[in-house]
């Protein structure tokens, strides 16, 4: 991965710094409605290490989000545990799930990759949908946020919004951090050469395999992230956290704000739904508006919102 | 005489009814160019596609310095060391041309799944891709993008990728395709360099360049061995050149 652009890092500073203090002038449903799309940010940017840096296209992300969701609500019941083992716990249930459909996902490619991670999240949708043990379509409450407290102290109370506000945000700076530093080692190299040419890649001696699987654990893990966090942020889970109308968002919020770029699938979040929520106020056909708002960005800018920041690419290879 | 590096027995392909390779035993040494001639259709491409394990064969077997690599997945052809470029340009366009070489290298490590360690850290890598660069021609190209070097430069970085994966074995799928004359010349150059340390195997149709280096010729014709020997010998032979040479009546 090359540099980002100069443009796009002072954008970014410049977000950092906005998002910073921004809850000192923000109201109360704005606070939560950014912690929101900072939860999709991240999972839009775990989405795009599959999709932008390694060229499997999932349909079925929201699978991995909603896991660790669950994982969260059913560890709860009445008083909720601690988010020091819960998350880890919740992030490595949504990565064994991830390894084992990678298993045999990725024996596929393609249009009938697109089919199976579909099928796969759909499977899992119907069941909880359907199971009562899981709440069925009503879905599961969290009674009480997670505790944060360490030998009676806790840095953080997440019954407050202001703090799930700062601790999402911090995750997000986070995950980006990691993503970043990923596809700058020798992991993120074969990924982007696997994105262009696996063929090529295993001639030169990679089992590619190995790294796709890699990949869409750790893709996997960190939509598991963005999943505890609402299942925390909202109090309750639903089966729609699973669905594909989930991944499919996922999807064209990496599309909107252009793939491969990490930091443009975290813009494609937010202006995503801050689209949605400006139109929705303005009419009750806000959906006809958004959808010609992704069509307009898809042909006019089809780098994706990001590009306009970032002249030169940013994925490295490019787009094969 | 060195010993036989690479050697197939009875190598044969078939897609569906299709013979595309039948029966071919041949034998590429260390320190040698083999080059496998024979007109369009003769299952060249089938035969070095399943040296380099893109393709299983049928049957027949094949041998690595005595090693029985019949079947392997390519990447671990490609791990046992053998090396192979493309006919058609094969490299990563958007990459430099260094980072080409550093990529194919970096296959060398144990392991890739490193996940925080920037890559261009790796001294050995490093090392080993700017000499790969270096060996092809291309030692002061490394910086430009891929897709901005020549079609000749892109086809010399195709053998430099192939190279830094440290192979003992080269297989050149039509190295000259599409190359003017002086880049042609300077890549006859290269692959007689190449021969020092390698055995190679050859795949090519420009038969100036096939006589003035290869060691060994084989001819195939309808995916078998017509006639195999020295240069010498496969220019004096009858049949070879009514089959292809001269015949003025080529299989197509």
């Amino acid at each position: 991965m090359m540099e980002a652009p100069r443009a796009l890092r002072v954008l970014l500073g410049l977000m950092l710094i906005g998002l910073l203090l921004f809850p000192l002038v923000g109201e109360r449903f704005y606070i939560q409605y950014a912690t929101k799309i900072m939860i999709m940010a991240i999972f839009a940017m775990s989405l795009d290490l599959l999709v932008g840096y390694t060229g499997l296209v999932s349909l079925g992300h929201a699978l991995f989000y909603g896991v660790a969701g669950y994982a969260l609500a059913m560890a709860g019941g009445d008083a909720a545990p601690s988010l020091w083992w819960s998350l880890p716990a919740a992030m490595l249930v949504s990565a064994l799930v991830a390894l084992v459909v990678g298993a045999l996902v990725l024996r596929t490619s393609g249009i009938y990759f697109i089919m199976v991670t579909l099928a796969f999240a759909q499977m899992m949708y119907f069941f909880v949908r359907d199971s009562e043990y899981f709440g069925g379509s009503d879905g599961i409450y969290l009674n009480s946020k997670p505790s944060m407290s360490i030998f009676g102290w806790a840095p953080l109370d997440l019954g407050n919004q202001l703090h799930r506000y700062y601790l999402t945000l911090a995750l997000a700076v986070a995950t980006y951090l990691l993503l970043r530093a990923v596809l700058r080692s020798a992991f993120g190299r074969v990924l982007i050469g696997i994105r262009d040419n696996e063929p090529r890649m295993r001639s030169l001696g990679f089992p590619t395999f190995r790294y796709k699987l890699a990949c869409f654990v750790l893709a996997g893990a960190l939509a598991g992230l963005a999943g505890y966090l609402t299942a925390v942020q909202d109090g309750i889970m639903n089966p729609e956290q699973l669905g594909w109308h989930r991944s499919g968002e996922a999807l064209v919020m990496v599309i909107l704000g252009g793939m491969g770029t990490l930091a443009g699938p975290a813009l494609g979040a937010g202006a995503l739904m801050l689209l949605e929520l400006q139109f929705s106020i303005w009419t009750k056909y806000w959906q006809l508006l958004l959808g010609g708002f992704i069509v307009a960005v898809v042909l006019f800018l089809p780098g994706g919102l990001g590009s306009i920041f970032a002249r030169r690419r940013g994925g490295g290879a490019g787009h094969g | 005489m060195a010993e036989a590096a690479l050697r197939t027995e009875a190598l044969s392909r078939s897609f569906g009814g299709l013979a595309a390779v039948s029966g071919v035993s041949l034998e590429c040494r260390s320190g040698s160019v083999h080059a496998v001639i024979g007109p369009n259709g003769a299952g060249k491409t089938t035969l070095i596609n399943m040296l380099s394990g893109d393709l299983a064969p049928s049957a027949g077997r094949i041998e690595l310095f005595g090693e029985d690599i019949t079947g392997l997945p390519p990447e671990r052809v490609s791990q046992r060391g053998v090396g192979r470029s493309y006919q058609k340009t094969n490299i990563f366009l958007g990459f430099s041309a260094f980072e080409n070489c550093r990529l194919a290298a970096q296959s060398r490590l144990p392991s890739s799944m490193r996940f925080l360690r920037r890559a261009e850290r790796y001294h050995e890598v490093n090392v080993a891709a700017a000499r790969a660069l270096a060996a092809a021609g291309l030692g002061d190209r490394g910086d430009v993008r891929a897709a901005a070097l020549s079609h000749g430069e892109q086809r010399q970085l195709e053998i430099a990728m192939t190279l830094a994966t440290a192979p003992r074995v080269l297989l050149l799928d039509e190295p000259l395709a599409g190359m003017g004359a002086e880049e042609s010349a300077r890549m006859v150059a290269l692959i007689r360099a190449l021969k020092e340390r390698h055995a190679v195997l050859l795949v090519e149709h420009d038969m100036d360049a096939v006589f003035a280096v290869a060691d060994v010729l084989t001819v195939m014709v309808n995916g078998t061995v017509l006639a195999s020997g020295r240069p010498a010998e496969i220019r004096a032979n009858r049949e070879v050149q009514q089959a292809y040479l001269g015949g003025d009546d080529a299989h197509g």
